[in-house]
């Protein structure tokens, strides 16, 4: 049974296909390795009878010749998702008990083409953090250990669970959403891939909001074949949503095989910080000679805002999470608790209900969209945001078609060992990711190699607007050298 | 720049998250290690820049003004901690 769950999806997918295994001793052989794998707390809703009715309905599409892309691939879901009568929280003790009457658009296109749920993934509350460590339901731990250690490592965040369940084998791949890394960020930590798509390749309609402009879902797989195969069932328009894009999905497996020969890469500068670990100076040396040794020209290039991406974010998001979690006020959904009259009650209600990271982010949120802030922080940042963009903009048009770069600045850290003094120093996690997110752009996360103690370490390639596709071939292009990196169970 | 005791008071105010007072201090150095960090953006020459509105160039979609949704009351109130008769149920609000 073990067997099943180290498959690949694309494996799994074209086994399931010759009829060589049946959707429901896939989805047993999850449902199994998950109840084992309890003490990593990867998930948070286990939904073993609903895996089981959607498997059996799978076998029977593809006794009956009607198999869709994904079927029966047991997959999880990030609980930042609405899931139809499955309670979905945020990992906010605010939620509470929230049973969505809806699916969110981009796991209904899952579940139309034949996936099979699991269960939801624990993931930093609200998607605010960079080490799970946020969650309501308390933290993952990483499948990885350090060599000769027990320590408990964090699996990155925000979609942490996603990431864990993953590498440990618990699912064949899941949803995950980024704001500022929480794709890729945890996906390096795993040894893991993890893509977020342009702004506006998935729709956000169903996907509980942390900040609007920034927000988007991608999957986080073992290969990046899987990735592919994944993205192109969550992608595509959605007139539910205002910002999701009318421009039809391409069959991004197709771009795996496709060289790279004489691709321009981009290596940004500004991204050789003062005092980075050499293991991540190191892999990123290697990316570049094994994108040159398949044929990609490397240019060096500037992008000299990216300095500031990380302080320009850390208004913007702020500010659109303060608005978004407005409608958390204990009226019409979630926790309520009572007060003397309804300020009371509102004020009582998202003090108990929202975590320390959320409350300070709503508050600094308020504050720079308050009167007499708001341009000195607000509009200067989107005007930041402006130049962010602009400075990618000037690389594409000089020629340039993607970018290599570290994925974090370190490897997977240990739980509790960061941001417990300072909350800048967790939000540092962030530095090479965010920018991609305040340019709208897609970003791949591939593992790359390990570093001195055997923790993984990844590398981001970002992309021109709407180009996944060549994403998809670079990423294949490093993973053929790198190989794969399986976590060794102790669980 | 930088808030003080009374700054934080009324921000969470604004917010409308209850603050304890034994909080207020611990909460006032959050936040003024966030706003230290965001300091940084003034040293960035923004003249003539113009502020983002969209990050991908999008025209908005325009759809026929038509219902297109509704007459599902027991969906809309199924999470509601408090409802009755088709009615979210709020403390006093008009004396």
């Amino acid at each position: 049974m073990t067997e099943l769950t180290s498959l690949t999806l694309a494996e799994a997918r074209d086994r399931l296909a010759k009829k060589d295994i049946s959707a429901l001793e896939l989805t047993n052989a999850h449902v199994v390795a998950i109840e084992k794998a309890r003490s990593l707390n990867a998930y948070v809703l286990e939904t073993p009878e609903q895996a089981v009715s959607m498997a059996k309905a799978s076998d029977a599409r593809i006794a009956k010749g009607e198999a869709g892309p994904l079927e029966g691939i047991p997959l999880a879901i990030k609980d930042l998702f609405a899931t139809k009568g499955v309670r979905t929280t945020a990992c906010s003790k605010i939620l509470g008990d929230f049973v969505p009457t809806y699916e969110s658009t981009v796991s209904s296109q899952l579940w139309r083409d034949g996936a099979v749920m699991v269960g939801k993934t624990n993931n930093d509350e609200f998607a605010m953090g960079s080490s799970n460590e946020t969650s309501h339901f308390g933290p993952v731990q990483s499948p990885w250990r350090r060599e000769g250690s027990n320590t408990p490592l964090v699996p990155g965040g925000s979609s942490g669970g996603s990431a864990a369940a993953v590498a440990a084998q618990l699912c064949l791949g899941a949803t995950a959403t980024d704001t500022g890394g929480s794709i890729r960020q945890p996906a390096a930590f795993t040894g893991t891939v993890g893509i977020k798509p342009t702004y506006g390749r998935c729709s956000r309609w169903g996907i509980v909001a942390f900040a609007s402009s920034l927000d988007q879902a991608g999957p986080i797989t073992k290969t990046v074949r899987d990735a592919a195969i994944m993205l192109r069932s969550m992608a595509g328009p959605d007139p539910k949503d205002t910002t999701c894009a009318d421009i039809p999905v391409p069959d991004y497996e197709a771009a795996m095989g496709k060289s790279v020969k004489g691709l321009r890469i981009g290596i940004p500068r500004e991204y050789r910080l003062d005092g980075m670990p050499p293991e991540i100076e190191k892999i990123w040396q290697q990316g570049c000679e094994w994108l040159k040794a398949a044929g990609a020209e490397l240019v060096d290039v500037s992008l000299p805002h990216t300095k500031y991406a990380l302080p320009a974010y850390y208004i913007v998001a702020p500010a659109e999470a303060s608005s978004n979690l407005a409608r958390y006020d204990g009226v019409r959904y979630g926790l309520r608790v009572p007060g003397r009259d309804i300020t009371d009650m509102y004020e009582k209600t998202r003090s108990e209900g929202f975590g320390a990271e959320v409350r300070r982010r709503v508050m600094i949120g308020t504050y720079v969209l308050s009167a007499g802030y708001y341009d000195a922080y607000y509009l200067r940042a989107q005007k930041v945001r402006t130049l962010i963009k602009r400075d990618f903009e000037q690389c594409f048009e000089a020629g340039v078609h993607a970018m290599l770069t570290p994925a974090t600045p370190s490897a997977s850290f240990g739980i509790g060992e960061k941001g417990g003094a300072d909350p800048v120093e967790m939000y540092l996690n962030d530095v090479f990711t965010v920018t991609v997110n305040m340019a709208g752009l897609p970003g791949i996360a591939v593992p790359a190699g390990t570093d001195g103690q055997g923790l993984p370490l990844g590398l981001q390639l970002i992309g021109r607007p709407f180009d996944e596709e060549t994403l998809f071939s670079l990423g294949a292009a490093i993973e053929r050298e790198a190989g794969h990196f399986v976590a060794k169970p102790w669980w | 720049m930088s808030v003080d005791a009374q700054t934080v008071r009324r921000i969470a105010r604004l917010a409308r998250i209850a603050v304890a007072e034994d909080e207020v201090e611990h909460l006032q150095g959050e936040l003024n290690a966030m706003l230290a960090f965001v300091e940084q953006l003034s040293e960035v020459n923004v003249d003539g820049v113009e502020p983002m509105t969209s990050v991908t160039p999008m025209a908005m979609r325009m759809r026929a003004d038509d219902v297109t949704d509704g007459e599902n009351a027991e969906a809309v109130l199924a999470n509601a901690p408090q409802s009755d008769d088709g009615y979210y149920m709020v403390p006093k609000v008009i004396e």
